[in-house]
């Protein structure tokens, strides 16, 4: 295949208007140990055709696209997308535009990136946020480089349950030593603002909590920010924005910062990426956040627009003195985030919230009646829960496809300490049906022989 | 395509006092695609002053979009399980908008993009060509865009198998022994290569190395990532628009730990002292880095393996996945053998029985860069590009970029300054310098190309040229664009020195005029909220 249109006249009337024999001649600075000569090894060219079988047999061996309820979660949700966004986010005017730096002919993209700014902020409680980072752990890395560059000190501290690849990403890009995770109590799952104040000194720049965290537990958000307010740290919250249409905002809660991942709004999960980082916080940080921010002005007509704004932060013009060296945002996956709010509005994403809230809880009930299944922590949850398995969940997972359920995640799988744990997120996709079923298959997966429950229909 | 009425005189723009009603003025005639439509309200119902409401403003009380089924479970009260502080108060002041009205929100503003399936983008260094739909297609199959990254190895062979082939492909095309795919843009693959080069140092022992030399015609990016590792930066100057050997001779020793290098330049040209410049740079120990943005110019021609120690690509650009407006993209990172243990995890692996696994014991890995594999949906449509274009197909992306350019190159350099001029590779950078004595200036001639349906060139940068204008065609140009884009190019250049107020008033037919981006700064309007 071949997306180049230029016949043999053409190509040759070109090289003569150039003034060279041939395409040969172009290449007078290219030194000749470098070049090759020879078909790059490459398989030979495939029609489309040929193309869509290829890809979609390869598409045809992952579970998603075999009709197997999923419970994963652990950062990325399967909610329903409805049927207007991809029509309305795929059309070519978006998705084959560059970066709006000609505002005059990228208003459709600057508004859409004022309109996700300004929900995202409504969602946080934030004054403001940002145009959008490449995804949940982008933008914990981000705020703790806001938080660095700040208060001028050098140390992070996680409480606890924060998502294991955002803590990944933090050490890869802060450097192992400068982070601090602090243990969560094993009975709650959570970190006590005790526990957290302990850690904090006049080195620390930020404190880095999950709300809910990575188990679904509901660490003492307001209380965690008056622990690294009173250290002089910066509080910095991860936050689900489909769990902030039920949760009070971190924003009202004293966090200075609320970062994380936005793919549940709209977007597919594609194996983690392309997903989409929110950035949100306070107004008086806002010259030293990373990335695009768009803001409204007027044209020379006095009507309203949107432009790229404060680009002075960026690397394009501070280069090694920029406060980030992030160059693009997430525009397209900020897109779908932005129209699925708009159609799913104010009541529709409390419903999406709380079905999904609902239906966890259930599922946790139903598990309840299997033996040996017991929740694995304390306290009240949201989004996941941790349920402790008597075998490894590595072994009940993989028993569990064998049953047409994906039962859940692993969470042995970050961190071997909670190898008995499955985190099991139910969103408003799944029915009572499935519920239902998936108990069994989980009772099945553990070697348990399912009960057949009276009632539960 | 030879204009026919007289562009609007500078007075009947200006007359425009703010908040009258009044249409903006007659556009020129458009000579690529045709007119672009006049700014009209698309509704006549818009507000006076407003292009197109907020979905803020299409709000009402009770409108309600897509609906939810029933709760099917027994519901229990959020009192009863969550504690008072932590559950909302009110409702999220998220908009009430019906279907249709979203829809027509959204479609009214896609219309006010310039976009590459509509019109030509010659965005030098931002490589905008076309974007195969099948691909877009491809990447949205159920199977691949559904894939929950938590799913056992077992129900995700397909994904697996396409990752561990890409990175077999484009170590192939770029001749390194190993590639990352995490990187989800070429900022981040940058400063995964600057890690990856940091971890090869500490590994042997070699841990002063602390800066980086960069030339001065680099991106922005480079230095920031530079930076971004904790690492300084010694800025080279450039010669003539070239790496200067005696300039990075001076600048080497024992504290530099790497050059990045991007080839061809930002300039467009192939830097003919580059296999010399290695040898130097290795002989002093430092890593020597690629910035692969411009790799369109080096498809199926040049083997940067051969020489450099590694290289981010911008999938985006040379592997042509749809830009989405400013992301997502993937910045995979290439490497030479000796660096292949440091690379980013996990990573795709291949059991003996021929199945496929991501692979998490990494001993000297730098560890993760991204939340989970990168932009895998990015990923597929690189996939199939490489497979639907094949070697012969690759190869003439580079032959034709390289000649779109360089015919362009010749028509243009007449009316425009061009600072370098011999042969350039997929893109070249003139001057405006030459029309500021007509009290024009580059960002002028930017803008009036917005008048005929073409987006403007890259200015600006990069910073060595003054009044810079980048030009990158890409192979997907027929001679027929090309040809109508340079007819429009001379003729503005043509009414710099006629009425040059035709060019600095410019755009008149855009669905808005010059932006005030002083205000923007000033006031800080950046929600709605607040507007």
């Amino acid at each position: 295949m071949s997306y180049v249109g230029r016949s043999v006249d053409e190509r040759a009337r070109m090289l003569a208007a150039v003034g060279v024999s041939s395409f040969e001649g172009l290449l007078v600075d290219v030194p000749e140990e470098l070049r090759i000569h020879e078909p790059l090894a490459v398989p030979p060219a495939a029609s489309e055709l040929e193309l869509r079988a290829e890809i979609g047999a390869l598409a045809a061996k992952n579970d998603a696209a075999k009709d197997m309820p999923s419970f994963l979660g652990a950062g990325l949700y399967d909610h329903y997308i409805p049927s207007a966004l991809p029509r309305v986010a795929l059309r070519s005017e978006f998705m084959t535009a560059y970066t709006p730096y000609q505002p005059e002919v990228a208003q459709g993209t600057l508004q859409v990136i004022f309109e996700f700014q300004s929900m995202i902020a409504e969602l946080t409680g934030m004054d403001v946020a940002n145009a959008s980072l490449y995804d949940g752990a982008s933008a914990a890395v981000e705020a703790a480089y806001l938080a660095r560059n700040q208060t001028g000190r050098a140390r992070v501290v996680v409480a606890g349950l924060v998502h294991p690849n955002s803590i990944g990403a933090l050490r890869t890009f802060l450097g192992p030593d400068v982070v601090t995770v602090l243990a969560p109590d094993p009975a709650t799952g959570t970190v006590s603002a005790a526990a957290l104040g302990g850690a904090l000194d006049d080195t620390v720049a930020c404190a880095i909590f999950q709300y809910p965290n990575f188990v679904g537990a509901i660490e003492d958000v307001p209380a965690l920010c008056a622990a690294a307010k009173a250290k002089g740290a910066l509080a910095v919250a991860v936050a689900d924005p489909i769990a902030l249409a039920l949760l009070t905002p971190p924003g009202a809660l004293g966090a200075d910062l609320c970062v994380g991942e936005a793919q549940s709004l709209g977007a597919p999960m594609s194996l983690g990426g392309p997903v989409c980082g929110f950035f949100a916080g306070r107004k008086e940080f806002v010259r030293k956040f990373p990335g695009r921010i768009v803001g409204e002005t007027r044209d020379q007509h006095g009507r309203r627009g949107f432009v790229l704004t404060l680009q002075t932060r960026e690397q394009h013009i501070r280069r090694e003195k920029a406060t980030s060296n992030i160059c693009t945002n997430q525009g397209l996956i900020a897109l779908m985030n932005t129209i699925y709010l708009g159609l799913v509005g104010k009541d529709g994403l409390y419903e999406v919230a709380n079905l999904s809230f609902q239906k966890t809880h259930y599922a946790v009930a139903r598990a309840a009646a299997v033996a040996g299944v017991q929740p694995a922590f304390t306290g009240p949850f949201v989004r996941e829960a941790a349920l402790r398995l008597p075998v490894s969940a590595a072994q009940a997972v993989r028993a569990g496809r064998t049953h047409g359920m994906l039962l859940g995640v692993d969470a042995g799988a970050f961190d071997p300490a909670h190898a008995d744990i499955l985190l099991v997120a139910a969103t408003e996709k799944r029915t009572r049906d499935e519920i239902d079923r998936w108990a069994v298959a989980l009772a099945k997966s553990i070697g348990r022989t399912p009960q057949l429950e009276g009632g539960a229909r | 395509m030879t204009p026919t009425t007289s562009p609007p005189s500078v007075q009947s723009g200006a007359a425009q006092a703010r908040g009258t009603a009044a249409a903006p003025p007659a556009p020129p005639p458009g000579a690529l695609a045709g007119l672009p439509p006049a700014s009209a309200p698309v509704l006549p119902l818009v507000p006076e002053g407003i292009v197109e409401p907020l979905l803020s403003e299409l709000s009402a009380p009770g409108h309600r979009g897509v609906r939810l089924p029933a709760c099917d479970v027994p519901a229990i009260p959020l009192a009863t399980a969550l504690p008072a502080w932590a559950i909302r108060a009110t409702r999220a002041a998220l908009p009430e908008v019906s279907e249709p009205e979203v829809i027509r929100h959204f479609t009214r503003l896609s219309g006010l993009n310039h976009h590459l399936d509509k019109g030509f983008y010659p965005l030098g260094s931002c490589t905008m060509k076309h974007n195969p739909k099948i691909n877009d297609e491809l990447a949205f199959l159920p199977g691949m865009a559904l894939a929950h990254p938590c799913t056992p190895d077992e129900g995700l062979q397909g994904a697996l198998e396409l990752l561990w082939t890409l990175e077999r492909h484009l170590a192939a095309i770029t001749g390194f022994d190993a590639v990352s795919l995490q990187p989800a843009a070429g900022a981040q693959g940058e400063f995964t290569g600057m890690l990856v080069v940091r971890a090869y140092h500490q590994s042997r022992g070699d841990v002063a190395r602390d800066t980086v030399l960069v030339p001065d015609s680099a991106h922005g990016t480079n230095p920031a990532s530079v930076r971004a590792v904790g690492w300084k930066v010694v800025e080279l100057k450039s010669k003539d628009g070239r790496l200067d050997l005696d300039v990075l001779k001076a600048a080497l020793g024992p504290h530099v730990a790497a050059v990045m290098v991007t080839q061809p330049s930002t300039l467009g040209m192939f830097e003919p002292q580059i296999a010399e410049a290695a040898g130097m740079i290795h002989a002093a120990g430092a890593q020597l880095y690629l910035d692969g943005a411009n790799f369109n110019a080096l498809v199926g021609l040049v083997q940067p393996g051969k020489i450099f120690d590694v290289m981010h690509l911008n999938l985006h650009k040379t592997f042509s996945t749809p830009h989405g407006g400013g992301g997502p993209g993937a910045g995979p990172v290439a490497v030479g053998a000796h660096l292949a243990p440091f690379l980013p995890g996990p990573r795709a692996a291949r059991n003996e029985d021929g199945t496929f696994r991501f692979e998490r014991d990494l001993p000297q890995s730098v560890g993760r860069v991204h939340g989970w594999h990168g932009n895998f949906g990015v990923l597929v449509r690189a996939y199939a590009y490489i497979r639907s274009l094949g070697p012969d197909g690759l190869t003439e992306v580079s032959t034709e970029a390289i000649l779109n350019a360089n015919y362009l190159m010749h028509r243009l350099k007449g009316a425009y300054d061009l600072p370098f001029d011999r042969p350039c590779m997929h893109e070249f950078v003139l001057s405006g310098r030459g029309l500021r004595k007509y009290g024009v200036r580059t960002t002028d001639v930017a803008k009036r190309l917005l008048d005929f349906g073409v987006h403007a060139p890259t200015v600006y940068f990069p910073l060595i040229v003054e009044e810079a204008i980048m030009i990158e065609p890409t192979e997907t140009e027929t001679l027929r664009t090309l040809d109508l884009f340079a007819d429009v190019m001379l003729r503005i250049a043509d009414e710099a020195k006629t009425d040059a107020s035709i060019v600095t008033g410019a755009p008149w037919t855009t669905p808005v005029s010059r932006l005030d981006e002083g205000r923007a700064a000033r006031e800080l309007k950046l929600t709605w909220k607040n507007a």
